[in-house]
């Protein structure tokens, strides 16, 4: 035992620039694999959070509207509004069905622009009647969607999915940017921690050649390489780790958390269970390719 | 102790096996000389015996045990029974006499104070007593090998193979790594070695074996270096 942490030492040691550079790239590349499922889960809890709020408009037409499935100069009819009305609770996807009429628009728009001129010229008559429809799940918006554009008397259909898909399409980019760098790196880690040990080995050939011919057993010739790998995944994890969490108090417990506070952010806990995460990687990362390694460059 | 039945052995893209239908038995005790030009099978046959490689055809069989159905991981133990010398001695260069007899106890595992007591032993017997703490690079030729014996020696193996140890020595030399060989031999290990040097087979008289082209064409008890 005090030889084989001799030697795991010694190869630690003996190479010091090798084993730095072995931690860095396990650092970042484990920090990189952090942050991509850190930003996945991120974008969940946004997700349900925005998608939960969002409603559908429907507007419906008034005398001045020229565009949707509107008769020139006229109103909306009130069976327009109740078939409008029906066909869209029939759809199996709406939950809830609201009707805004042009008071309570007028009301709506007066509070957001109290202070805009704007407000003064509105009278309540050009307000649009709508409905607000709520979905069962937020993500099937399409459906109703379409079937609202073609029903008589819509003027237009209003949903903030466009806005937010925009958003999470970003976020998502991120998100698989985050992981694609991430996984570029933890093969290069896999390679560099190949070679190094392959550079171990033969740096070490004389001897190794001699323990295989008095018959040192298997392990004992591995394991100085496998707990040399060990270390520097582990110290790789350790650093990782430490990254996430500083990164997570500074931008989000510092930051986000107090300028955004509607929204729900990821808490420590979060970040703990991708900790676990990357020290699982980061232990698989070390002994996976060294065992393949010193299988071959070793013929153990 | 060691028997080769109807073995060949062909490398990978070789043009002919390097061993072709070998059968042969070598009894505990025993000494026996491997005689052969370069390339007439003589490393393939002690390499077999180590299982660093397996027979193309036949079987191998070393201490009673079938070398082509023994376990990858047992073979460290097949080794720990079997002592090698080479030709280039193979001594570890950063490493005393003392040490460089002692690594092939420590990697097998072998307690300190059990080292202390069995090195200076095997180093009385190879004569080097008191020259532990010289390096190799300070040695002559004869005392490296005598090292390398003792390296192989210290663990009481029960086969001893020696590949052409005296190749790089002169001939005086050679004599004392012979008598050396041949005490072991007396003390009951079996001792194969390989070698070119027709003096030294003539004047020790033991078992020749001698391969040419892979084959084997002379058995010969007591035998000479060349056929005769």
């Amino acid at each position: 035992m005090r030889h084989t942490l001799r030697e795991t030492w010694s190869g630690l040691t003996r190479n010091a620039a090798m084993t730095v550079a072995v931690v860095v790239t396990i650092w970042v590349s484990l920090t990189l694999f952090g942050l991509g499922l850190l930003i996945n889960k991120q974008v969940d809890l946004l997700k349900d959070r925005w998608y939960d709020q969002i409603e559908i408009s429907v507007f419906l037409c008034v005398k001045d509207s020229t565009s949707g499935n509107c008769e020139p100069g006229q109103d909306v009819t009130q069976s327009q509004k109740d078939a409008i009305k029906k066909a869209l609770e029939a759809n199996p996807e709406v939950e809830k069905v609201m009707f805004e009429s042009k008071e309570e628009a007028y009301r709506d728009f007066q509070e957001t622009y109290k202070d805009s001129p704007i407000a003064d010229d509105l009278t309540v008559d050009q307000m649009q009647e709508s409905y607000r429809i709520k979905l069962k799940d937020p993500e099937q918006y399409q459906g109703v969607v379409t079937e609202a554009m073609g029903l008589p008397g819509v003027q237009n259909v209003q949903d903030m999915h466009t806005v937010l898909d925009r958003i999470f399409a970003g976020l998502n980019a991120l998100k698989w940017g985050t992981v694609a760098m991430s996984v570029a790196l933890l093969v290069a880690a896999w390679v560099q921690i190949s070679n190094t040990i392959r550079i171990a080995a033969f740096a070490r050939r004389r001897e190794l050649g001699i323990m295989r011919l008095v018959g040192a057993s298997n392990t004992y010739i591995m394991l100085p390489f496998l707990l040399e790998s060990l270390v520097a995944g582990v110290l790789g994890a350790v650093f990782a780790s430490a990254t996430l969490l500083g990164l997570h108090h500074l931008v989000i417990t510092r930051n986000l958390e107090v300028s955004m506070q509607a929204l729900r952010w990821l808490e420590r806990g979060d970040v703990l269970v991708v900790v676990g995460w990357v020290a699982l990687t980061a232990i698989a990362l070390s002994i996976v390719p060294t065992l393949i390694a010193t299988k071959r460059y070793l013929k153990v | 102790m060691i028997t080769f039945d109807d073995v060949t052995k062909q490398y990978e893209g070789g043009t002919r096996p390097a061993l072709k239908n070998v059968t042969v038995q070598i009894d505990k005790g025993e000494f026996v000389f491997l005689v052969g030009q370069s390339g007439s099978g003589k490393s393939t046959f002690t390499r077999l015996i180590l299982r660093e490689y397996r027979p193309t055809k036949g079987t191998v069989y070393v201490l009673g045990k079938d070398l082509d159905t023994l376990h990858s991981w047992k073979v460290p133990a097949l080794r720990r029974q079997i002592g090698t010398v080479f030709q280039d001695f193979r001594l570890l260069p950063g490493k005393t006499v003392h040490q460089n007899v002692a690594f092939a106890l420590q990697v097998i595992g072998r307690p300190t104070r059990e080292i202390k007591q069995v090195v200076p032993e095997v180093l009385e017997t190879v004569g080097l007593s008191g020259k532990g703490h010289r390096l190799p690079e300070e040695l002559s030729g004869g005392e490296q090998q005598r090292v390398a014996i003792a390296r192989a020696y210290v663990n009481k193996p029960k086969i001893l193979i020696a590949d052409e140890p005296t190749g790089n020595l002169d001939p005086a030399t050679s004599v004392g790594i012979m008598k050396l060989l041949d005490r072991i031999n007396r003390t009951g290990t079996t001792v194969i070695m390989a070698t070119h040097d027709a003096t030294i087979v003539d004047q020790m008289r033991r078992r020749v074996i001698e391969l040419d082209a892979g084959q084997l064409v002379r058995d010969q008890s007591k035998g000479v270096y060349g056929s005769a």
